[in-house]
């Protein structure tokens, strides 16, 4: 029978069904972060439960760590230094690797995962954040799990699910200049909405896909999660196999032809069925903002803010009082008070390129407070080898050490309330950013160019 | 975990679709490395005058009598979507819930819920707009009563809803058992399935040096 990319992964990781609809699913790999993985690892060591394979996990301080310049195991938030002093002793009693605060390969799990070659092609990996689809870029089933899963995961190597329905997002046609994955994705939900993968996993295809790099494909499978999707993928291809060649956990040699072989074969059969297909014509996207609190709140950049009919719903009503904003407002020249590039949807090498790219030669408009956070200390490192955080500072942007950052509010760093902020992450619940904090997603090329202006700009109008 | 089975209880309405883990609980609230602590932390923003300031805000219906005695809460489309953080169920379990009724759960929340002995209850629009009416006029008088065998909710006046959950989760909040405990009581097929998979695919296996060659 014809299967889809997905079946593939699910079916070679099925350990045993049962007739009560869950299956066995086998887990590769595991990634723990000092936020929410040390609670599972303090739950198995209270329970004298072992680890059933400790070298197929890793710790990460990326959540609580500051990103501030000379930063150790204090932090900004309160009780913080509790999370990394936490998790460096229980990674310790288990032995698990640990990217530590200053370990030249700490940054965000997701990237890190990635750097490493711990995420491979045609594995499952889970992390207790429910961002770890980012990885089905690699062609990875990757999923976000909660902790009581975590503890599953860890003293099994299987967790227990229902396999989900499968959904094809199609993006198809070329990207318009000042376009990028972060315009697609916004706009894919701007028009199915919050919920439109209703708990699916989704394979992203398409011609725009295929020429997507890895970082790009990133940002898509990212941002899965703010429309409920399980999980997404992407089939790896020739761009994937060379991104993870050589990385450090990559086989190499005769196993890497042997696994080159075996990843072909990871696509959907041209025959295969899906539960559901959706398609974005990706030459008429142009750059997207948010303008609420849900990711899925989002239009053209060129746009307004929909109009008061649209808006009367509770979701609706809560978004115009939070954001301050009136129905049939314009977006662009809305005035911002900060300018945010971070984040495991949008801090890799590729993203602050383009940033600097728009940056150089520029400065950031007065008043307004901009920061940049690498994603992760080897996208910082290499980042500095190009002279990229040279722009940045000349351009009036703070320089930061890799980690989340400002992409959440932990009770630490905030911009402040009532504070307009355009930021590349992922998520503008209220309060995500600090308590009031008005967030507008968008790509890092916005951002720029609304960093410099003063006020949501469009990278194209910046000539 | 608690196994459920039949449960009756003061049920609260947040009928706004979408709402998240971030909102259920912040993140500033998650202040230790503990699982325990957090049902003060439940939906903080909307419960309290301001994040330094605890003072509860007597229009938020947690801080309202008999509601701040609820046990099942109604929502609408795609409840706890979001960050995976399970502090957003263990807050709710602190706080008292023992169900949430909603018409489409966040994915990772949803497990969350089972894997702390709380029902997730999938009703549809209409359903959940009655149920909300039921218990709008008098909600400790209309108090709800939930059969998960069965599956049914029954209102004050008799009146039946049906509610859907996976085959799967209603076995786990039936027997309440520990899912590691029966996942290890068979644990040869895993030994058996992990030493094909890792025949078929060497390089998943990092725990030799010689893994990648
Ligand atoms: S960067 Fe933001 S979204 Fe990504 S893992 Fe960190 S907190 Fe979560």
């Amino acid at each position: 029978m014809a299967s889809t990319l997905f079946d593939k992964l699910w079916a070679s990781h099925r350990v045993t069904a049962s007739d009560d609809g869950d299956d066995l699913l086998y887990i590769d790999r595991i990634a723990l972060h000092e936020r929410t993985g040390t609670i599972a690892l303090n739950a198995l060591a209270a329970r004298d439960l072992p680890i059933r394979h400790p070298q197929h996990v890793f710790c990460v301080m990326d959540h609580i760590v500051d990103t501030l310049p000379g930063r150790g195991d204090d932090t900004q938030m309160p009780g913080g230094r509790d999370f990394i002093v936490s998790t460096r002793k229980a990674a310790r009693h288990f032995g698990l690797r640990t990217f530590d605060v200053n370990d030249p390969d700490q940054g965000i799990s997701h990237l890190v995962s990635a750097e490493q070659g711990f995420a491979l092609p045609g594995l499952t990996l889970v992390c207790p954040d429910s961002h770890t689809c980012t990885l089905g870029a690699l062609g990875t089933l990757a999923f976000g799990i909660g902790t009581s899963q975590a503890e599953h995961a860890l003293a099994t190597s299987t967790l227990r699910l229902r396999k989900p329905e499968n959904l094809r997002v199609r993006f198809e046609g070329a990207l318009a200049p000042g376009v990028f994955a972060k315009d697609l994705i916004l706009k894919y939900m701007a028009e199915y909405g919050a919920d439109a993968a209703r708990g699916a996993a989704v394979e992203y295809a398409g011609s725009t896909v295929a020429a997507l790099g890895i970082e790009d494909r990133m940002t898509l499978c990212n941002l899965a999660v703010e429309f409920s999707a399980f999980s997404a993928t992407v089939a790896p291809d020739q761009t994937t196999f060379d991104y993870v060649h050589g990385k450090p956990l990559a086989p190499t040699g005769a196993a890497w032809e042997t696994a080159v072989a075996q990843w072909r074969a990871l696509r959907s059969d041209d025959d295969a069925a899906f539960s559901a297909e959706h398609l974005i014509d990706a030459s008429r996207v142009t750059p997207m903002v948010t303008w609420g609190i849900s990711p899925a709140q989002a239009a053209p950049l060129g746009g307004r803010v929909p109009d008061a009919q649209a808006l009367d719903t509770p979701l609706g009503r809560k978004a115009l009082a939070y954001m301050d904003l009136k129905p049939r407002q314009p977006l662009a020249g809305l005035p911002i008070d900060a300018a945010f590039i971070g984040s495991c949807t949008n801090a890799r090498l590729s993203d602050l390129r383009v940033a600097a790219q728009l940056l150089k030669g520029r400065k950031v408009a007065p008043g307004v407070a901009a920061v940049c956070v690498p994603g992760s200390s080897r996208i910082k490192r290499e980042a500095e080898v190009e002279g990229l955080d040279q722009v940045f500072r000349e351009a009036g942007f703070a320089w930061r050490e890799a980690g989340c950052s400002m992409c959440f509010y932990a009770g630490g760093e905030t911009f402040g309330p009532g504070k307009r902020v355009v930021t590349s992450t992922n998520r503008n619940f209220e309060g995500r950013q600090g308590p009031g904090v008005r967030s507008h997603l968008a790509s890092p090329a916005v951002v720029a160019a609304s960093a410099v202006r003063g006020a949501l700009t469009a990278p194209t109008e910046l000539s | 975990m608690n196994a459920f089975d039949t449960h009756r209880g003061i049920a609260v309405a947040f009928l706004t679709h979408n709402i998240d883990t971030d909102a259920i609980i912040p993140s500033r609230e998650m202040k230790r490395v503990s699982k325990e602590g957090l049902g003060e932390g439940l939906f903080a923003n909307w419960r309290y005058a301001a994040p330094d300031d605890r003072t509860p805000r007597a229009d938020f219906a947690l801080n309202q009598a008999p509601t701040n005695e609820a046990s099942i809460l109604l929502s609408g489309r795609n409840f706890g979507c979001g960050s995976s953080r399970e502090h957003a169920v263990w807050a709710l379990a602190e706080f008292g819930f023992r169900a949430i009724i909603a018409e489409s759960f966040g994915a990772i929340f949803q497990k969350n819920c089972i894997a702390n002995g709380i029902l997730t209850a999938e009703v549809d629009t209409d359903g959940i707009a009655g149920l909300a009416q039921w218990c709008a006029d008098d909600p400790a008088q209309h108090q709800l009563h939930i059969d998960l065998r069965a599956r049914v909710i029954s209102g004050p006046t008799g009146k039946n809803v049906r509610f859907n959950i996976a085959e799967s989760d209603a076995r786990k909040l039936l027997s309440g058992l520990d899912p590691i405990t029966e996942t290890l009581a068979d644990v040869e097929r895993i030994d058996r399935f992990e030493a094909d998979h890792l025949r078929r695919s060497p390089w998943v296996d990092l725990s030799t040096d010689d893994a990648g060659t």
